[in-house]
């Protein structure tokens, strides 16, 4: 593995097995199929597709929180090499440490009986990380600081906080371990723009000042725009195309690419751009449709689209496609 | 000039709580034109919803309203003061008749155990002096119309059998079937993709003017309201803050919070461009500011913060009926 890649996933496939049959058989929800990403050390990696793509199960198995039916994670920091398929015992404890989750949505994350302190310090002393209470309270103290929360603020209780607050909390407490890389699954998506914003810019600065790398999923691709670095678009379980962000936007080349961007409301009232339509919805990743993935809902489908997967293929340098067309349609 | 439909004026509304009374909107005075739609924004816990409701008296028991707060709705013989309607036989009227709301999470407003053909049926039955068979077949043609497909099949199942895309448009659908003239939206897209956003957003510019109906746009998305209003109202802290036409509020923000809520947003055409967030939190209602509401987090009081701590700005009206309530705004007039 190239010395720069954090964590990168290859061929890599997630299915949960349903309950009972269907016609004989028994249905497997194919959430992630065949994915390949690699995030680069102290990158700000975007994750962006709709409802349902697959980004949390992605997220998750990076984490080794979702099972890994096919190919490989592996994770490479400058003391550690992990596989993580395999990973087990006093190893996976240990990178539990080395990664974290902040959680989709602050109000349930966070126990409304434990105090704000209690909440940050909550890791560290599962992980059994710090030794005394005074080196526990001394790192809580240093991370809320981080984040914005004073004194006062720890020995309050969550429900007292507002939205962009408790995001806050969930951060540090993401922080308070060390981790080398944090899997931030649609962190401001609940949150009113200012606090957006203000969130947004918390962990940027968090990234800058710590070298964190971050896997940033949200299915606003305006805020991935503005955020992070490189990005992915995930289309019902597989990456279709994948660039650094300027790229991505300079050169968009796959129609779900297009279709996401051209289906963001513009903020000038006098733009009749109308949005390029995308019929129907996501279909469902028990059944998905043969073929390339994106065929039932794509305008530029063609018969070879029904029956040919297309190929992960690279365009220019970093940036990967799977299209049949995307030559002809850039 | 045609007179508007609808006419909010003073209206003050305060909840009895534990704590004591809130205000949770102050002041409020906006009106809806015939077909127009009317964007409502501000961030969460700023009285958009509850102003939306109190429209249609759906506010909660503990709602109080002030004497001189007034709403008039203007239909076509006849003009109803909406606050006077006491008994829940008279609100029938608004509710599903003159006026129909749409919600954020459309699972809250169908009932689970009734198939959605049954519920359409049963509000134009109260609606309207349709027969039963007369109203399937509207019921019916409606779900087409909002591009359910297989309407005839979707009519006989339940909430649950939908996705949210879909659910969403049967509730537009149901909304719409008893031909409001006044179509309250509250955050209708804001559980959706962009994609299915979209869809939504074009069906309703669609329908508004297939049926000429005027539509109350609740969003905080200012995106989505750039792309959808006529007039924009700005909502902080249950004051108006500002209300003008979108391309006024949109290109030419005169109240310092309007323009801190277009600096927070990412801007596709300008990604190096730093977010800039309105500082600090909304107060609680409970211990509103003195002066200006916005004193607390504005960063443009310059010279003039003693004022804006004390005294309540004022509306400013321009000549082309932009109005904004700030006390920059004023020095401006003077000088
Ligand atoms: N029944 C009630 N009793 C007490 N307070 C209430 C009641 N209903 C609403 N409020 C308060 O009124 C204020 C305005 O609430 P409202 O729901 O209108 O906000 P909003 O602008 O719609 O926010 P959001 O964007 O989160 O939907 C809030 O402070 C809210 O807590
Ligand atoms: N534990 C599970 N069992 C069965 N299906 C699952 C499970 N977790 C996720 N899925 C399914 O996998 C697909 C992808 O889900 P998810 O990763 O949550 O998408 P996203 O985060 O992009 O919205 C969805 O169809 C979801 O219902
Ligand atoms: S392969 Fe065909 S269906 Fe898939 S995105 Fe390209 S043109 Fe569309
Ligand atoms: S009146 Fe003063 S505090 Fe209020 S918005 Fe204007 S400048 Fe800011
Ligand atoms: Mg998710
Ligand atoms: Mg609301």
């Amino acid at each position: 593995m190239s010395k720069d890649i954090l964590i990168a996933a290859r061929d890599l496939s997630v299915h949960f097995p349903l309950r009972g049959l269907v016609f004989g058989e028994r249905p497997v929800v194919r959430a992630c199929e065949g994915i390949n990403i690699e995030i680069e050390k102290g990158s700000f990696f975007g994750l962006v597709g709709e409802s349902g793509s697959g980004k949390t199960t992605l997220g998750r198995a990076m984490l080794k929180a979702a099972p890994i039916s096919h190919g490989e994670i592996v994770y490479s920091d400058h003391e550690v090499t992990y596989d993580l398929a395999s990973l087990k015992g006093p190893e996976l404890k240990d990178y539990r440490k080395r990664s974290q989750l902040i959680f989709q949505d602050p109000y349930a994350a966070l126990s409304p009986r434990m105090t704000v302190r209690d909440i940050i310090a909550e890791p560290l002393e599962v992980m059994g990380l710090t030794s005394s209470r005074e080196e526990t309270d001394a790192r809580v103290r240093e991370i809320a600081a981080k984040c914005r929360l004073n004194l006062e603020h720890l020995r309050r209780f969550p429900h007292a906080f507002s939205g962009g607050q408790r995001q806050r909390i969930s951060i540090a407490r993401a922080l308070v371990s060390g981790p080398n890389f944090i899997v931030a699954d649609e962190s401001v998506a609940a949150l009113d723009v200012s606090i957006q914003a203000d969130v947004l810019n918390l962990l940027n600065s968090i990234q800058q000042e710590s070298g964190i790398t971050f896997l940033f999923i949200s299915h606003d691709l305006s805020v991935i725009a503005h955020t992070c670095d490189f990005v992915a678009v995930m289309y019902l379980g597989q990456i279709v195309e994948s660039a650094p962000t300027s790229k991505l936007f300079s050169e968009t080349s796959h129609p779900y690419t297009k279709a996401l961007l051209s289906a963001i409301p513009s903020l000038d009232p006098d733009d009749q751009h109308v949005a390029q339509k995308l019929e129907g919805e996501i279909p469902s990743p028990i059944n998905p449709p043969p073929g390339c993935r994106f065929n039932t809902r794509c305008p530029h489908a063609q018969e070879r689209c029904r029956t040919e997967v297309p190929e992960w293929r690279e365009m220019s340098s970093r940036h990967h496609v799977a299209c049949h067309f995307s030559e002809e349609l850039a | 000039m045609t007179s508007p439909l609808i006419s909010v004026k003073n209206l003050t509304l305060r909840f009895r709580t534990d704590e004591g009374l809130v205000t949770a909107v102050n002041d409020v005075s906006f009106d809806i034109a015939p077909g127009e739609v009317l964007g409502l924004v501000g961030e969460s816990g700023s009285g958009k919803s509850v102003t939306a409701k109190a429209l249609m008296m759906l506010n909660a028991e503990n709602s109080v309203y002030d004497d001189n707060s007034q709403i008039t709705l203007r239909l076509d013989d006849e003009e109803i003061d909406v606050l006077s309607l006491k008994r829940p036989r008279d609100q029938m009227v608004i509710r599903g008749g003159a006026i129909s709301m749409i919600f954020q999470e459309p699972m809250a407003s169908f009932a689970p155990a009734i198939s959605i053909g049954d519920q359409m049926i049963e509000q134009l039955l109260i609606h309207s002096d349709m027969t039963p068979a007369q109203a399937k077949e509207v019921s019916i043609e409606m779900l087409e119309r909002v591009g359910i497909p297989e309407p005839a099949h979707r009519f006989k199942q339940y909430a649950f059998e939908f996705s949210g895309g879909m659910r969403q448009r049967a509730m537009i659908a149901m909304a719409l079937s008893t031909k409001p003239r006044l179509l309250i939206a509250d955050e209708p897209t804001t559980a959706l993709d962009v994609t299915i956003q979209a869809q939504v957003i074009e069906l309703m510019k669609d329908l508004v003017d297939e049926f000429h109906m005027s539509i109350l746009f609740i969003t905080h998305d200012l995106g989505v309201i750039a792309q959808t209003a006529d007039r924009v109202a700005v909502m902080y802290l249950g004051n108006l803050v500002e209300t003008g036409t979108v391309r006024q509020v949109i290109n030419t923000p005169a109240h310092p919070y309007t323009r801190g809520l277009l600096n927070s947003l990412p801007k596709l055409d300008d990604l190096d461009a730093p977010l800039t967030p309105v500082p600090g939190d909304i107060p609680s209602p409970l211990d509103r500011p003195s002066g200006c509401v916005f004193h607390t987090r504005c960063v443009e009081t310059g010279g003039i913060a003693e004022k804006c701590r004390t005294q309540i700005p004022g509306y400013t009206t321009d000549s082309s009926n932009h109005q904004v309530a700030c006390h920059l705004a004023t020095q401006e007039d003077q000088s």
